[in-house]
């Protein structure tokens, strides 16, 4: 498929389906870009496992940290990658190697490898590429729009209240006009 | 299914403004309060450390302003926006994330006087240094720029002689050289020229203008085109390096395209505290919603008081870039078709005294130091607004001794061309 743009149904349907996201370079460092993922897709009740072979074996944010995705004991389904464009092929093929295999494989901003997108997609793997889903979320969400943030979407519905007024969750885009 | 992009009257009433979660209410309620209570620690120190998205205190986020930052946004083509409390404001908060002590900025010397000031002088107590640059020859910005340049600042549409500036002529010399183009579109609004698609970085505007559009709400804002990469050169360290004051948080690398907007919020409007009252955001966000009728009618108003001036014996010079004679009738066709806006200046015969008597004798005009108003507004400012420049300045700002400005409002044109003739009439030959 074309990775130049997606529509916010894909994205949408994807963070509304997967339940369990691996952290690839998740980062135990609060002011890392990795960390605030984390640490928002766990607010909005998605299972994260971090994985960062430095810090394998202890727990960020609560959670066990793994040193890579073959360790993970149960199946994940959604790798969500914080690596170079170029490390992110080796990642890619690690995730082809799971056994449930993942349903997509999401690259962060400013990560892009179409050659490994293309090998995830042969086997049926959803891909995302230069894209955070904190970001997504929070567009989708309207929740981006408190920051003075273009979500780029508009709605005449009221928007999905998650828990508590200062937590959104998804829009139904099948309203969205 | 392909995502349906709105038109600009969708985005003008629908952008950033939902309907309201808690109460339905279908209008973005003014929320006027100060603070917003936190769901526990946790919550709490997740917004204090910007990893969460959501509300502490309104000198820095507040709902009712944050629906009209989205919808400014929106309406630019950016990827974020910052509301402030006027146009100053969000002039202050905008170099104030690019510049440091010792640098400086290339601005157009058609300039707002207000802004002349400011870049001039309250600018200088900060160690930043403006140089001028002849708006209308994109060649002077760059013989000015050296590696100390952080910033190219002009006007589209500049107040108050009608000058249109060549965007991207000069957004070609601002991206060769690696300078964000930051580009002040109040004269113009989105409806008439959309600067990001000509290569700006940034847009400021004062809301209080037409924007608003209502003569009743001062503010400003800041809007992100995510155009710039502020890592590149290492000279914009609010963006490229870490913060203290967040941890040693890196802004670019944390918020991406839409970094600038947050530097200016979280170390601009945080620590200044330049902030829009709710209250303002709410009535700018009314006077949006009709922008595209209003912007409209401004023009179509203009044009036929322009042409009326024109051929007016008491009139010396009328320069509108409406008119096919005008100089920069060719710049409004390309950058504005729609219009070329609502506010110009013309020549009356007799002078200073001449300009002070017109303006002593309009009935419908109102004399007063604004633009962008339902009224139809008058000013001479050469004793007025523009009367702390030196002779000097004020020539090359567009404000000599009898030059007038108008700012043609609503009303019906005739009215306003029969008050213009009455007043022209007081004039002595």
């Amino acid at each position: 498929m074309n990775h130049d743009s997606y529509q916010d149904a894909y994205i949408r349907g994807i963070l509304d389906e997967v339940k369990t996201i691996a952290m690839i370079g998740a980062s135990a460092n609060s002011v890392r870009p990795s960390y605030f993922v984390l640490k928002y897709l766990l607010a909005k009740g998605y299972d994260v496992i971090p994985i960062n072979p430095g810090q394998a074996g202890k727990e960020i944010l609560g959670q066990p940290v793994y040193g890579k995705l073959a360790d993970v004991p149960r199946p994940i389904d959604m790798v969500d990658v914080f690596r170079n464009s170029e490390a992110a092929g080796a990642v890619v093929d690690e995730a082809l190697a799971l056994s449930p295999l993942p349903k997509v494989i999401w690259l962060q901003l400013g990560i892009r490898n179409d050659e490994a997108a293309a090998r995830a997609e042969a086997a049926g793997i959803k891909v995302v590429m230069n894209r955070c889903p904190k970001i997504e979320y929070g567009r989708l969400s309207g929740e981006i729009g408190w920051t003075g943030v273009n979500s780029r979407t508009i709605s005449s519905k009221r928007p999905v209240l998650q828990k508590g007024f200062q937590h959104r969750g998804l829009r139904d885009l099948k309203e969205k006009i | 299914m392909t995502d349906r992009i709105p038109g600009f009257s969708t985005l003008a009433i629908h952008a950033g403004a939902q309907p309201d979660p808690s109460t339905g209410a279908r209008v973005t309620p003014i929320y006027q309060t100060t603070a917003f209570v936190f769901d526990d620690v946790d919550h709490a120190a997740s917004l204090f450390g910007l990893q969460a998205f959501g509300n502490i205190y309104t000198r820095i986020t507040n709902p009712t302003t944050a629906a009209l930052e989205e919808r400014v946004a929106a309406l630019e083509g950016g990827t974020a926006a910052l509301a402030t409390a006027s146009g100053h404001a969000a002039q202050l908060l905008a170099f104030h994330a690019m510049m440091m002590p010792g640098d400086n900025i290339v601005a157009a010397n058609k300039l707002y006087g207000g802004s002349i000031n400011q870049l001039n002088h309250s600018f200088k107590s900060f160690g930043w240094e403006v140089r001028w640059a002849e708006a209308t020859d994109p060649d002077s910005f760059t013989a000015l720029i050296d590696d100390r340049t952080r910033a190219i600042f002009v006007e589209s549409l500049a107040n108050p002689g009608g000058v249109l500036v060549d965007l991207d002529a000069i957004a070609a010399i601002a991206r060769s050289k690696g300078i964000p183009f930051v580009v002040d579109n109040t004269l113009a609004t989105p409806y008439l020229c959309r600067p990001i698609e000509h290569g700006a970085d940034i847009v400021l505007h004062s809301l209080t203008k037409f924007m608003g559009g209502h003569g009743n709400s001062m503010g400003g804002v800041i809007v992100d085109g995510g155009t710039f990469d502020w890592s590149a050169s290492g000279n914009y360290p609010m963006l490229s390096k870490p913060r203290p004051e967040y941890n040693g948080m890196v802004l670019h690398e944390t918020f991406g395209n839409f970094a600038f907007a947050i530097a200016c919020r979280v170390l601009g409007l945080r620590d200044l505290g330049p902030a829009i009252s709710p209250m303002n955001s709410f009535l700018i966000m009314t006077g949006i919603e009709t922008l595209p009728l209003r912007m409209q009618r401004h023009c179509d108003n203009a044009l036929k008081v322009a042409e009326h001036l024109k051929s007016h014996d008491k009139v010396d010079w009328v320069s509108y870039a409406g008119l096919e004679s005008d100089p920069y009738y060719g710049l409004h066709r390309k950058y504005m078709p729609k219009g070329a806006g609502s506010v110009f200046t013309f020549g009356v015969k007799g002078g200073y005294d001449a300009g002070v008597a017109l303006v002593s004798n309009v009935q419908l005009f109102s004399h007063l130091a604004n633009i962008g108003d339902t009224r139809s507004l008058i000013i001479h400012p050469a004793s007025t607004t523009h009367r702390q420049l030196t002779d000097e300045q004020k020539t090359a700002a567009g404000a000599g001794p009898d030059v007038v400005r108008l700012s043609i409002g609503l009303e019906d044109v005739e009215d306003l061309i029969a008050d213009l003739d009455q007043a022209l009439a007081t004039i002595e030959a």
